[in-house]
Order: structure tokens, then C-alpha cells, then sequence
């Protein structure tokens, strides 16, 4: 029998020219591989674009980015009871953890991650519905940041790139 | 196994470019490593801070070390080095600097 639905050629694959990489939660589990993401695109020569919503605004909170902490309750990654994860100071216990595994690695902390991230040439930027949301005002929000911004506007600098959304 | 020829010496490289063996590269070889991947030449000083700590670290620890990595064991800011090395400083560094890509993802 003759196949009548050849499979269609291999695309050619073109490299990633541009990523514009969305921080939609403020665990630390949900924070860090977007900022590795962002960190690696630009260090392979990648244009980067972070843009942080909901929750993942803490990340770029001045009062906050250095009290970011995993999600002890619903994280079955965390391989324990999930009534464990409702004592209190578990998350705590946890981030503790975690952070000492983080300098270990010799990572840098949040902080320091987004500033170096600044660094690297990649845009920061906040989101004005999650600003206007929670009431936060510019001066709440790091001094590294590119600017606030609409949806519209990060679908503009988006375009012909690649989105990932965490 | 491809080979590339650089101040008028024939060396091996990887696919991508990259040196298989670091003690084939001599310091002639670094400015026209850099025209061909778009460093800006001539290199500068700071460039070759950048240059000679790539090697070191290499022969001392067995891999480039990666931009986190440069700019705490040298005095050169990460903002610097992309505009030393514009498309990605590790990468590039390394592939001026005649060793393998570093290995790393911070």
C-alpha cells in the first residue's frame, strides 16, 4: 500500500533571535528559571525582554524581591505531605533551604539577578494593569526598570520573537 | 574534523567554530578570530583582560568561565562586556580566546 499522507519536509530550523519572557508568579520556583532564561538568551547573543504580572511583580519590588519564598502548600515537587506544607513556617523553613542551595551554586539572589539582567542589555519592564491593580506607585518598583507598560505595548516589542510565558 | 586558518595557521575547530585544542591558538590569532565573529578590533586592553582570564580559568579549572563568573574574578562589569563582546561575552570571549564554549547557564 502506498502512503497517501507523506510526512511534510523538516522545517529548517532558524535560531531564536529574540525571546520576551512573561513572570506571571511570585514563588521563588516561579521567579528563577525566568530570570535563568532571560540571563542565558543574552548571554547566547539573544535579545531578552522580561515582563512582569500578577504576582511576579513582587520579583521587581523593592520591598519585596528580597523576601521571595517557595510555595510549601500544592508543590508536589517538594516531595512531602501536603498538610506538612500548611505548618506554619514551612515556606519559611523551605526558602531557607533553598537559598542556601541557591549561594552554594554561587547564584546570585533576586536582586542581584534582575540588576545583572539590567546589565546584559535586556528590557525590563513592569506591567500597568498589575501596577494599577495593586495600588503600587513607580518609586515601589526597582530603579532598573525600562518602564511600565501596557499589553499592547509588549505585544509591539514582542513581535518576531519568541514568547514564554512561567 | 573542520579546520579554520588564522594568522596564516591552519587549526582545529569544532561545528560551531570553537577551538578542539586551546594550545594551538597563539596571541596573533586572537584579532582575526574577532573581525571574523564581529568582535570589535583593534581589542582593546580591557578585551584582553577578558582574553587572558578565559585562558587562565580554562587551563586552571577545565572551562571558560561564564559572564557571572568574569565579572567577579575581574574588574570588568557586565555592562561592559557586552559592549566589548556585543553577542555574548562568554561565547565570544572564549571563541576569541581559542578554547571551548564555557559550560554553565548562570
Amino acid at each position: 500500500m502506498t502512503d497517501s499522507h507523506p510526512l511534510p519536509p523538516a522545517p529548517i530550523a532558524a535560531p531564536i533571535e529574540k525571546v520576551s519572557i512573561i513572570v506571571s508568579k511570585g514563588s521563588l520556583e516561579g521567579i528563577y528559571p525566568a530570570l535563568i532564561m532571560a540571563n542565558g538568551a543574552r548571554n547566547e547573543g539573544i535579545e531578552a525582554n522580561l515582563f512582569f504580572t500578577f504576582f511576579g511583580m513582587d520579583a521587581i519590588h523593592k520591598g519585596r524581591q528580597d523576601h521571595i519564598k517557595v510555595a510549601a502548600v500544592g508543590n508536589p515537587g517538594l516531595h512531602m505531605p501536603t498538610i506538612a506544607g500548611v505548618i506554619p513556617g514551612a515556606s519559611a523553613l523551605i526558602t531557607k533551604y533553598m537559598e542556601k542551595q541557591i549561594e552554594k551554586q554561587d547564584f546570585p539572589d533576586i536582586h542581584e539577578f534582575v540588576e545583572m539582567i539590567h546589565d546584559t542589555g535586556a528590557g525590563v519592564y513592569a506591567c500597568l494593569a498589575s501596577v494599577d491593580l495593586f495600588g503600587m506607585e513607580r518609586e515601589d518598583l526597582i530603579d532598573d526598570l525600562d518602564g511600565i507598560i501596557t499589553v499592547g505595548d509588549f505585544y509591539a516589542m514582542a513581535a518576531g520573537g519568541q514568547i514564554i510565558f512561567t | 574534523m573542520p579546520t579554520k586558518t588564522f594568522a596564516g595557521t591552519s587549526v582545529d575547530v569544532n561545528d560551531e567554530g570553537f577551538f578542539e585544542d586551546p594550545t594551538q591558538w597563539t596571541k596573533e590569532m586572537a584579532p582575526e578570530i574577532a573581525d571574523e565573529y564581529g568582535v570589535p578590533t583593534p581589542l582593546t586592553d580591557r578585551a584582553w583582560v577578558v582574553i587572558d582570564l578565559m585562558r587562565s580559568e580554562y587551563f586552571d579549572k577545565g572551562t571558560g568561565p561564564t559572564v557571572r563568573k568574569i565579572s567577579k574574578l575581574s574588574d570588568v562589569t557586565t555592562k561592559e562586556l557586552f559592549v566589548l563582546f556585543p553577542k555574548g561575552p562568554a561565547k565570544l570571549a572564549a571563541m576569541v580566546a581559542g578554547i571551548p564554549k564555557p559550560k554553565g547557564c548562570i
